[in-house]
């Protein structure tokens, strides 16, 4: 900006002569360029959804519909792609991040917490902001995170030992990091999740659901990192909603957030949706529905006053979280456009609620599903199969019929894409849980065939009765299956979907691949001999698309050949 | 006769096992993952039995630091400061397979044979009369089509062993599971299942060949639920069982 300024002074005008005039014009539209693309405004990630060049936010807009407009890579030249850039982490954790890039700059994290910023291009590091947290951190399922948020000059992270981060994009230094109140590592309260920025504020959810925490949204000044309202996802006295936790329940109820939520501008409401109640897998000393866990949330994003919410699976005793991103459509509903949220559950169950209203407007399964006998015209299961001393088999598994990974809706096909589990199962059996302070409090771990995720090389020898995978399409309007492509292992990773129709994923056996999204038909296809373990992503830099897997330790992009 | 009833009375127990396993939450799957990482990180110092350590001993449902299964997936991740019981890298979930590992050891007959065993008469037999050699290997000796029993010793208990000799397709471990493919044109090739994903097969023959099939040339794929090995059931009396039971827990990768 000084030099700016400096290059308009009228004394240039009046001492130089007419090439001074025209160099120093050079400078001011080049500098001033740099300077205004830099500028990540709130109006520019609310664009997202026409953005051909960046991918400001986790889900590539604030819809959570991530979809593309780039059309430079179609269903025909597809098979053309070329690995452009490999870029390996130090980490062994899984690589869950959905990396952004802004003005062909790459930033993404290295787990648990490294924040690194690369050339779009080439993959050519610029920097790494290394941060080592606390090793009282207690996490479930990994030491993961899910990406980052930027506005303006600053890029967010959220740590899981309970901070928020403000880093500077374009150094790599710390802005600052606040200690976010109540979050504390050791009692099991972690961040994972990539924030979402709506107006001038940050917004993040905890997760530790497997450790008696007691869940909460945040949202945080972006200048200054002040915390400016928070929702428990926990009722509690004085709550509405506290009448659905026996006793003191409520205080270690659970109800983490590690997903990403969305945001609509029109109606000015945040939605975020809520892990299961704590202790998982008994559900006897928290009698009651258990308000707000396994729930999609409706906040006023000034204020984060509840609107309202819709519960997917009163008193889970599976572990179905209802993390998934409430991904935000606008379609015609029985004749007329209608605003909806489109949600596939880890429960097994698709649902279409009015967004406006959370009204239940339809739920279907979209695998095998026997926890329940159906749903009432509220969208309430009916006849929750209760857990036993001696273990039930329940469909789907513990791991859900999908999970944290993204589904996709294209506006273009008009329909819903969804990683999905096929047909696995858990044996669930109730145990007696004690809670003590960051000790799991859970109950007794379910088993199924099918093993966790891990970075290493899959090794499949499951017969198939034993579960698989697949990645399927849903019309929205009626919940049936368009098509399905099938996998023989399951899935880890999300959906991207473009405007030219091409849908991009990856499955655990280590392909990364694309789909035709009107048919399913596979396109094309490369082993990267990993599990593919986040949500694909595009951008542009020069005028040329890339695509963007990780898959094992490392992020591999393509390009269509030159 | 005596001997007989003993046989008959451990095929019913090793036909019950699975029937626990499912009645306690902890399915087979989940007991042999448990049961892998623990062979491949705890028998060093437990040994298979969990019996290693001095004044431990993980097979019969006790632990001296917890009880949940928390508290013991706990131990397991953490260490126990001051003592050989180092901190380990498995995630929560694998932590909590191998729990489950070990309140199978508890809880599943522990069996074996009621009497001693001779070492070097159950390598007579390994070798002769059971023709064990034509399919399994030790030191590199033997068949391929069976897994490599070179570290079965430090890996298996003398129950599972005697139970995998009597009923070999009761529990088939995933990594001893034999696939059928049928090519197109009508021919069969049968072998271990190695791994298989969407489009492949990866499997070794049954003439040793590592070989990747490509699923769109096969017409049938199936993966067998019985094991090609035979029952030693009839074939071996107590004691030669119990021989063969103690030259297979002597083979701990060492020579």
């Amino acid at each position: 900006m000084t030099r700016l300024r400096h290059v308009t002074k009228p004394q240039w005008l009046r001492r130089g002569r007419l090439l001074h005039v025209i160099v120093a014009c050079g400078v001011l539209v080049v500098v001033g360029t740099t300077a205004l693309r830099a500028q990540v405004t709130f109006d520019r990630i609310l664009r997202g959804d026409t953005d051909k060049q960046d991918w400001l936010t986790y889900s590539g807009s604030p819809t959570g519909q991530r979809h593309s407009p780039l059309t430079q890579i179609t269903p025909d030249n597809v098979k053309n792609l070329e690995l452009q850039w490999v870029f390996q982490v130090r980490s062994l954790e899984k690589f869950e991040a959905t990396p952004l890039v802004v003005d062909g700059v790459m930033y993404t994290v290295q787990a648990p917490n490294d924040v690194i910023a690369l050339d779009a291009a080439t993959g050519r590091v610029f920097w790494v902001y290394p941060y080592i947290p606390s090793p009282l951190s207690r996490l479930c399922c990994g030491r993961v995170n899910r990406g980052l948020a930027i506005l303006e000059n600053t890029l967010y992270m959220a740590t899981i030992d309970g901070h928020l981060l403000a880093i500077d994009a374009k150094t790599g230094g710390l802005v600052w990091n606040v200690t976010v109140s109540g979050a504390r590592a050791e009692a099991g309260y972690s961040f994972t999740t990539a924030p979402l920025i709506v107006k001038d504020k940050v917004i993040i959810g905890t997760a530790g659901g497997e450790y008696g925490i007691r869940g909460f949204l945040a949202a945080f000044d972006a200048k200054t990192g002040r915390e400016a309202w928070r929702f428990h996802t926990i009722a509690g006295p004085g709550e509405k909603g506290t009448e659905t936790w026996a006793g003191e329940s409520w205080k270690i109820g659970g109800g983490s957030i590690w997903v990403t939520g969305t945001y609509d501008r029109d109606l000015n409401l945040t939605y975020w949706g809520i892990g299961n109640p704590g202790p998982d897998w008994n559900g006897d000393v928290r009698a009651g529905d258990n308000l707000y866990s396994d729930s999609v949330v409706a906040l006023d994003v000034d204020t984060g006053q509840l609107k309202w919410h819709f519960q997917f699976t009163p008193h889970d005793v599976y572990d179905y979280d209802s993390v998934q991103v409430p991904v935000l459509a606008d379609i015609s509903w029985q004749d007329s456009m209608r605003k909806v949220m489109l949600f596939a559950n880890r429960n097994g169950l698709f649902y279409v609620l009015d967004r406006t209203t959370g009204q239940f407007l339809l739920g279907k399964p979209f695998t095998k599903v026997t926890w329940n006998s159906g749903l009432d015209d509220k969208g309430r299961p009916q006849n929750m199969v209760p857990l036993t001393e001696d273990g039930v088999l329940v469909y789907p598994g513990v791991q859900g019929a999908t999970n944290w990974y993204s589904p996709s809706f294209s506006p273009r096909t008009g329909l819903f894409y969804v990683p999905t589990w096929v047909n696995t199962y858990s044996t669930f059996t109730k145990r007696p849980v004690e809670y003590k302070e960051g000790q799991r409090y859970t109950g007794a771990l379910p088993a199924m065939p099918i093993r966790l995720l891990t970075p290493g090389p899959a090794i499949n020898r499951r017969r198939p009765e034993e579960g698989s995978g697949a990645i399927q399409a849903i019309d929205p309007k009626t919940g049936v299956k368009k098509w399905e492509y099938a996998m023989s292992d399951v899935v880890d990773a999300g959906v991207l979907t473009t405007a030219s129709d091409v849908v991009f994923s990856g499955g655990r056996e280590g392909y990364v691949f694309a789909l035709d999204a009107r048919t399913g038909t596979m396109l094309w296809k490369a082993n990267v001999g990993g599990p593919a373990s986040n949500g694909p992503m595009t951008y542009a830099v020069g005028g040329r698309q890339y695509v963007a897997f990780a898959a094992g330790n490392a992020m591999f992009v393509y390009a269509l050949k030159q | 006769m005596p001997m007989r009833i003993s046989v008959l009375t451990l095929v019913a127990l090793t036909l019950a096992a699975p029937v626990w396993a499912q009645g306690h939450g902890y399915m087979p799957a989940d007991i042999e993952n448990g049961g892998l990482l623990y062979q491949a990180n705890c028998t060093a110092c437990h040994g298979p039995d969990g019996d290693g350590v001095p004044g431990i001993n993980l097979g019969n449902g006790k632990f001296r630091r917890g009880t949940s299964d928390d508290e013991i997936a706990k131990i397991i991740l953490g260490g126990v400061p001051g003592t050989a019981m180092p901190p380990n890298s498995f995630s929560e979930s694998q932590a909590g397979t191998i729990v489950a590992y070990l309140r199978s050891l508890a809880t599943s007959p522990a069996g074996g044979p009621t009497i001693p065993g001779d070492t070097r008469r159950g390598r007579t037999l390994f070798e002769g009369k059971g023709r064990c050699v034509s399919c399994h290997s030790v030191a590199g000796i033997g068949g391929r089509t069976g897994p490599s029993l070179t570290e079965i010793g430090s890996s298996r208990r003398a129950g599972d062993l005697q139970r995998a000799l009597l009923d070999p397709s009761a529990d088939i471990r995933s990594d001893s599971r034999q696939v059928r493919a049928v090519m197109r044109d009508g021919a069969t090739i049968t072998g271990r299942l190695l791994n298989q994903d969407t489009y492949t097969l990866q499997l070794m023959d049954s003439s040793g060949r590592l070989r990747l099939l490509d699923k769109a040339t096969l017409k049938e794929i199936t993966i067998l639920k019985e094991s090609p090995m035979p029952s030693y059931k009839d074939t071996l009396d107590a004691q030669e069982l119990a021989d063969v039971v103690a030259y297979l827990r002597s083979l701990r990768g060492r020579p």
